[in-house]
């Protein structure tokens, strides 16, 4: 069942790339194929392979049960939180709580984690900060 | 004598304190790499090269840096085969069959060392097919028009899943979801932006670290969420190493085992879609048909660690020839040595030979001196990378995603881009769910521009007519290669596959 869906995810992606194509301005200094006709190719392999997984689907994938699932967007949401913040606080601080979370997450005991997220953050900057120089992003306290 | 001059030039270049440095560091982190369960060649160098390009390296150095992390990924790969009976990385399950047997015997020093010493002569040999092979395959590449290597491109594409691919149509799948984000962008020979929906952030296209480091690394982390899979493998196992150098007996005994292996496994990575894995495996399975007469095999036969280990190594090198040559990768981590190339401003391909000596043949260099490094390294110092198995997931895991946040973030500064790779990430973990391999999707979105050109660019010489892309006998040939190499795993994969996978999990996605 997985793969029926997901072939028809794709084929219905394709359709959409196929208008999404349609919708390119040509300029009126074109060469002879002209910026359309590959995105037409590609859109049409698209729909074919996912017709194709959709008619003759693999056995089921192994789904983790709903739990890991949210632990999984979970963690997206932790991610995605620290890519914003990231500018906004300095790296230090910002990957300390991200590293931190991620490490409780596979199962560090809470002390444990902490003390892994800022070894982690601190072992970084100097790594990469101090000795190789590389920018990192700077936050109010400068690191 | 040219070549050889040439080679002798390519050391000149490569030995700098700084390069034999970043030999030096490359081949530790390779190893780490492979040795670790989770961490394998290709997302090993995907983490590495937005690093080596935001540290402001040139060309030569970067390459030296990362194919010293391949070649010392697939050394590493062994030591959690053999110690485990879990392969580090996918190339290193062969290694398991008769590796983990004479583990449990007591000769794990001899079989990490034999091992060591089969992957030596295994990378060492494939080097020198490298050298001796890719300056015939350059001249065949120089008589490619855009026809031409419009069907050279297509057919990478369709020999990619190789020939052990579970599913084509999911290969086909994935290698049109490359090719669909390459079109993002401003078109390049008509200046319309394509795909971009009106998102300023999309007009310089998807940029392709981006995606690698999303697709390999993060989904990596997710993977690991997703089986709460925080402890060590090696926790709770003894590990006990004995001694650490084989005796003489044992490796005569596996001299001719590991020539015949080394020169399979180059084969099968110079030719499209086949790769490590498979080198290793049919290097195994050879030599189980060759010598096993006692029937040793499978319950610690030393040869039997030689051969996938050399095989491995050698098709590592192997692997190396199209990539250098023609500019198309055949397996995970070359698409990824790819991207290095690119994202340095240097397009592989036949005119690479004549245009950048200096990189090729630096590299080249690099990769005699990497190769004597990890010999040096491995045989004594295994002891410390075993120590190394220790390291929990639960904290390599938080480092992997920090460090690819700091490659990317170093690279643009922007939240965007750390923002797509997350994107990636997710999608990453769920088309690895559905068993779609991540390779064509990287390789569309690397070759997806070039590809496009090429086209465009053989229709408008010939005025408008598709019957061009058939139209040379160089072209039909490639066109046919493809196809066959479409069509084979539909027939003969099961069978292979059946032997193959004893213990190919959700790691298939990253096939190499």
């Amino acid at each position: 069942m997985s793969d029926r869906i997901f072939g028809a995810v794709g084929l219905a992606l394709a359709i959409f790339y196929a208008f999404a194509a349609s919708q390119i301005q040509e300029s009126f200094l074109t060469d002879t194929v002209g910026p359309k006709a590959f995105p037409y190719i590609i859109a049409a392999i698209l729909g074919l392979a996912s017709a194709y997984i959709a008619f003759r689907p693999d056995p089921e994938p192994v789904w983790p049960p709903l739990g890991r699932l949210a632990e999984i967007a979970a963690a997206v949401v932790a991610l995605m939180i620290y890519a914003q913040v990231l500018p906004e606080i300095g790296f230090v601080i910002a990957t300390a709580f991200a590293a931190a979370y991620l490490s409780w997450r596979l199962g560090s005991k809470p002390l444990a984690s902490v003390i892994a997220g800022v070894s982690i953050s601190v072992g970084i900057y100097i790594v990469f900060h101090l000795i190789l120089g590389l920018s990192l992003a700077r936050g109010p306290f400068g690191f | 004598m040219d070549t050889l001059a040439q080679l002798a030039h390519g050391f000149d270049v490569a030995l700098t304190w700084q390069n034999i440095g970043l030999a030096l560091i490359g081949c530790l982190l390779g190893t780490i790499m492979g040795a670790l369960p989770g961490l394998g060649p290709s997302n090993g160098v995907a983490i590495l090269i937005p690093l080596a390009f935001t540290l402001g390296l040139g060309p030569t150095p970067s390459m030296i840096l990362l194919t010293s992390v391949y070649y010392g990924a697939m050394y590493g790969g062994r030591i959690s085969s053999i110690l485990l009976n879990i392969p580090g990385d996918e190339p290193a399950m062969m290694t398991c069959l008769d590796g983990y047997p004479m583990a449990q015997k007591g000769m794990a020093g001899e079989a990490l060392s034999i091992s060591g010493i089969a992957s030596f002569v295994g990378a060492f040999l494939a080097t020198w097919g490298l050298i001796l092979l890719a300056p015939q395959l350059v001249k065949i590449a120089l008589l490619f028009g855009p026809a031409e290597y419009f069907a050279l491109f297509a057919l990478a594409f369709m020999t990619l899943g190789g020939v052990s691919s579970t599913n084509q149509a999911k290969a086909a799948f994935a290698a049109a979801i490359g090719l669909g984000l390459a079109m993002v962008g401003v078109d390049t020979q008509t200046g319309v932006p394509r795909m971009t929906f009106g998102e300023v952030h999309l007009y310089d296209g998807i940029d392709f670290l981006v995606a690698i480091v999303g697709l390999f690394a993060l989904s990596e982390v997710f993977v690991f969420l997703e089986h709460r899979h925080g402890a060590s493998d090696a926790a709770g196992k003894k590990v006990e190493i004995g001694r650490i150098t084989p005796p003489w007996a044992m490796v005569k005994r596996c001299i001719p085992t590991m020539l015949r292996a080394s020169g399979l496994g180059f084969l099968a990575g110079v030719l499209p879609g086949a790769g490590a894995s498979l080198g290793s495996f049919i290097s195994y399975s050879m030599e189980k048909r060759l010598v096993d007469r006692e029937g040793t095999f499978g319950k610690g036969d030393p040869r039997g660690v030689a051969a996938p280990e050399a095989g491995n190594n050698a098709a590592a090198g192997g692997a190396l020839v199209p990539m250098l040559a023609l500019g198309v990768p055949g397996s995970g981590t070359t698409a990824v040595l790819l991207a290095v190339l690119l994202s340095l401003n240097i397009t592989p391909g036949p005119l690479l030979f004549t245009q950048n000596p200096d990189v090729v043949w630096g590299l080249i260099a690099a990769l005699f001196i990497a190769n004597i490094m990890l010999l040096l390294l491995n045989i004594p110092m295994v002891g410390v990378f075993t120590r190394l198995l220790l390291i929990p997931p639960r904290i390599l895991m938080p480092i992997v995603a920090m460090v690819s946040f700091v490659g990317i973030y170093g690279i643009s500064g922007s939240s965007f881009d750390l923002m797509v790779m997350i994107g990636f990430g997710v999608v990453g973990w769920v088309l690895r769910k559905f068993d779609v391999p991540l390779v064509p999707v990287i390789l569309g979105i690397l070759l997806g521009n070039p590809m496009e050109s090429n086209l465009r660019r053989a229709v408008q010489i010939s005025n408008g007519d598709w019957g061009v892309l058939v139209g040379s006998p160089l072209a039909i040939g490639l066109w046919i290669i493809a196809i066959l190499g479409f069509l084979a795993p539909i027939f003969f994969g099961r069978i292979l596959r059946d032997r193959m996978t004893a213990r190919r999990d959700e790691e298939g996605s990253l096939r190499d």
